[in-house]
């Protein structure tokens, strides 16, 4: 069982039909490891969110196939499965708290154990001090820790991240990304994140797919064999720096196509 | 072609109230175009039109350029424009019908009173918009315009004036379509002369051939001023 | 002071000032006292008139009349404007006809209307609705319009039903334009339902503000005008605090 990937992607492609068809992603062949910490980046516009919305029963692949924990993904978001989004999710006219609630108590899961898990992921998301506040009188970076904890709440065992501090300062992001780390090894959740930033891949991740310019496939797949006890301090060490740039070397060809300009020889 | 469907929706729903109706309430189409046309083609009639248009043409050059001068004034002195603002808004939804008779006191019946009323109704949403437009001017505008070492005048003209005349041209659309409105009402009962006037006679007459035909005519004509307001407004817009 | 103290105070004494002169203008005969009465008679003689209970019928008749247009205006507004949101290509076809609307006199349907629904209130509520019902239906549709793409998308997450979707994320999210809506719908029924009773002579206040006019009875005219005026005001400003609270807990200044 533990050896059974926890989701697997099998030829999946994604056309948006129309007069011009788009081919926006694909194909995809991929396994990802339960408990793994698993981080996609690639030029824009080659299908990351797309991926991430296919795999996580948001949109259909137009073929392929994806199955999660053995079962089928189709249409709908399975069991199990959290997202967190690049634009700010978090519902303006609930508080932090009522946020946080909102997934369980749509769920029917009885009332003191939603304050007890609501409790937990408030706390462990910092936010305690703003719990009966509104979304719109927090910051960027608290509000994406309101979607995070509203997904956590859910007890996730796979966690989807699209480009989730995207909007947030180099600093804020750093430390976002260590939250993220406590967050994997606390849960033991599987973690798949979609980001632009390379050094922010490179530090968090066990293993790193490299998407190609459109229409996206991947074109490396970069382990880093970090220790499952790291933050964002693993910048110091050596091998971040190869990593980084082996991840660089494969992506600058085609960040280059992808904004129309051809690589040099 | 669109358009068309919807013509002729709107042609099969008119028929089809007048069937239920009968003649007594609304004339059907047909009759009513050709009473129309008889309209359009008689003298008597162009005199009402004429009326109404002076009346309309004066209440909209008051509201207009009155309209600008205060909301710019009202949108450059912030703290002015802090009072007045809500002040006015509030005065907007204050139900005008309850000024009309101290309205008529005040100017009696005639011209003066149609372009009061026409003046009351329009007034007000050019200034808000206006004001609204001077404020949401983006600081940055006023910035960038002294990076370019522009004297205060080609500021003025060149990025201030450009910047805030969408928003102002929106409310001149709103005061266009409401100052006709309120010189309409005004017809209704301070006046001898104009398509307002006709209507109301035409009512008090049970002479529903008459207002029917009138209806549509005023109906066409706002709405498609509205229309081609609506267009210019967006134009200016540039998509935003 | 702070500045938005100094705001107020300067605005309520612009006003009150307003009203202090107007008040010496009638008393020392600079306006003609057949025009306008002072506004502390005006005050007087509304007091006198509730006091009497001359005034009762005349309420109840208009505000039902506008209540009943309000509501009937705000709920087919809404579901009409749902429903167009749902069918974009007859959305479009009648998008210049909806934003031109309010250009339209919607008193000229009045004669129609009592053909076929009979003389007393119902074709003046009828023409309160006519007025209000494209306002609702246009600011659904921006609310709807403007309901944040990955709102719907969290929804989808949270594996709510589309009633669900509908009922805990759209229309929390519509909200503020859905009350804007509202507002607009009040304050056209409000204006429909007194000009078209002033205009057309049907009972009610606006009646009673045109009858006290033709009998040159100043008291009962200015009176009444004075209570159509505060309640417009009162009822606007209620809907209007209600509105600013709502928008500072969303941080929509």
């Amino acid at each position: 069982m533990p050896d059974q990937p926890h989701a697997v992607l099998r030829g999946v492609t994604r056309v948006y039909p129309g007069a011009s068809p788009i081919h926006a992603l694909g194909p995809i062949d991929l396994d990802i490891a339960r408990g793994e910490f698993f981080a996609v980046v690639g030029p824009s516009g080659c299908g990351k969110s797309t991926l991430l919305d296919v795999l996580a029963g948001l949109s259909a692949p137009s073929a392929g196939t994806i199955r999660f924990e053995g079962k089928p993904v189709a249409g709908q978001v399975p069991d199990g499965v959290g997202v967190v989004f690049q634009e700010d999710a978090s519902f303006p006219w609930l508080t932090v708290r009522d946020n946080v609630a909102f997934g369980l108590r749509r769920a029917g899961v009885d009332k003191a154990e939603i304050a007890r898990r609501v409790e937990y992921a408030v706390g462990f998301m910092g936010l305690r001090d703003f719990a009966g506040a509104y979304p719109a009188q927090l910051s960027g970076g608290m509000r994406q820790r309101v979607c995070i904890a509203r997904t956590l709440v859910l007890q996730p065992r796979l966690i989807l991240l699209d480009e989730p501090f995207g909007a947030l300062d180099q600093q804020t992001r750093l430390l976002m990304g260590d939250e993220l780390l406590r967050l994997w090894r606390e849960t033991g959740a599987t973690v798949l994140l979609i980001t632009h930033a390379l050094d922010e891949a490179a530090m968090l991740s066990d293993r790193v797919g490299v998407m190609s310019a459109r229409p996206g496939h991947f074109i490396d797949l970069v382990e880093t064999h970090w220790p499952r006890e790291r933050d964002s301090r693993i910048v110091s060490e050596a091998a971040f720096g190869a990593v980084t740039a082996r991840l660089w070397t494969s992506l600058r060809a085609e960040s280059l196509k992808a904004i129309g300009r051809p690589a040099e020889t | 072609m669109r358009g068309a469907v919807v013509i002729a929706v709107l042609l099969a729903v008119w028929q089809g109230i007048y069937a239920y109706a009968g003649d007594a309430a609304v004339s059907s189409p047909l009759v009513t175009l050709r009473y129309a046309a008889d309209l359009l083609g008689s003298a008597a009639f162009w005199g009402h039109v004429g009326a109404t248009l002076l009346a309309f043409a004066y209440a909209l050059v008051i509201s207009a350029f009155l309209g600008v001068a205060m909301g710019l004034w009202l949108g450059l002195r912030r703290f002015a424009g802090d009072v007045a603002e809500p002040v006015l808004a509030a005065l907007y939804t204050i139900p005008k019908v309850t000024l009309y008779p101290v309205m008529l006191l005040v100017f009696g019946l005639g011209l003066s009173a149609k372009v009061a009323f026409g003046v009351i109704h329009g007034l007000i949403p050019v200034v808000l918009f206006t004001l609204g437009a001077v404020k949401h001017l983006p600081p940055v505008f006023v910035r960038s315009a002294r990076a370019l070492r522009l004297s205060g005048r080609q500021s003025a003209m060149f990025v201030l004036a450009p910047a805030v005349t969408p928003e102002i041209v929106s409310g001149l659309r709103l005061g266009f379509a409401v100052t006709l409105l309120g010189v309409l009402i005004g017809e209704m009962f301070a006046s001898q002369r104009g398509l307002g006037f006709l209507i109301i006679n035409g009512i008090n007459a049970h002479n529903v051939r008459l207002t029917t035909a009138v209806t549509m005519l005023v109906i066409l004509f706002a709405v498609a001023a509205n229309a081609a307001l609506l267009a210019l407004d967006r134009r200016m817009h540039h998509g935003v | 002071m702070t500045r938005g103290g100094k705001v107020l105070a300067t605005r309520v004494g612009l006003i009150a000032g307003s009203v202090a002169l107007l008040e010496a203008a009638c008393r020392l005969h600079l306006i003609n006292p057949l025009t306008l009465i002072p506004p502390s008679e005006m005050v007087v003689a509304l007091a006198g008139m509730l006091a009497d209970g001359e005034l009762t019928g005349d309420i109840m008749q208009t505000f039902a009349s506008i209540g009943v247009a309000f509501v009937t205006a705000v709920a087919a507004g809404f579901v009409l404007g749902a429903g167009l949101h749902r069918l974009p290509v007859v959305r479009r076809a009648i998008d210049p006809l909806l934003a031109s609307w309010y250009a339209v006199p919607v008193f000229v349907f009045y004669p129609l209307l009592v053909a076929v629904l009979g003389l007393g209130n119902l074709p003046l509520i009828a023409i309160g609705v006519l007025a209000a019902v494209p306002a609702m239906m246009l600011s659904t549709l921006v609310g709807l319009d403007r309901v944040p793409r990955v709102l719907r998308k969290a929804a989808r997450m949270h594996r709510l039903g589309p009633v669900a979707t509908v009922w805990l994320v759209v229309l929390p999210a519509a909200l503020p334009n859905l009350f804007n809506g509202l507002k607009l719908a009040l304050a056209y029924a409000f204006i429909g339902v007194i000009a078209g009773e002033f205009i057309l002579s049907t009972g009610g206040l606006g009646h009673g503000i045109a009858y006290a006019y033709e009998a040159f009875d100043n008291d009962a005219m200015y009176g009444r005008m004075l209570f159509v005026l505060l309640a417009a005001v009162v009822a606007n400003g209620v809907l209007y605090t209600l509105e600013v609270r709502l928008n500072r807990r969303r941080g929509r200044a």
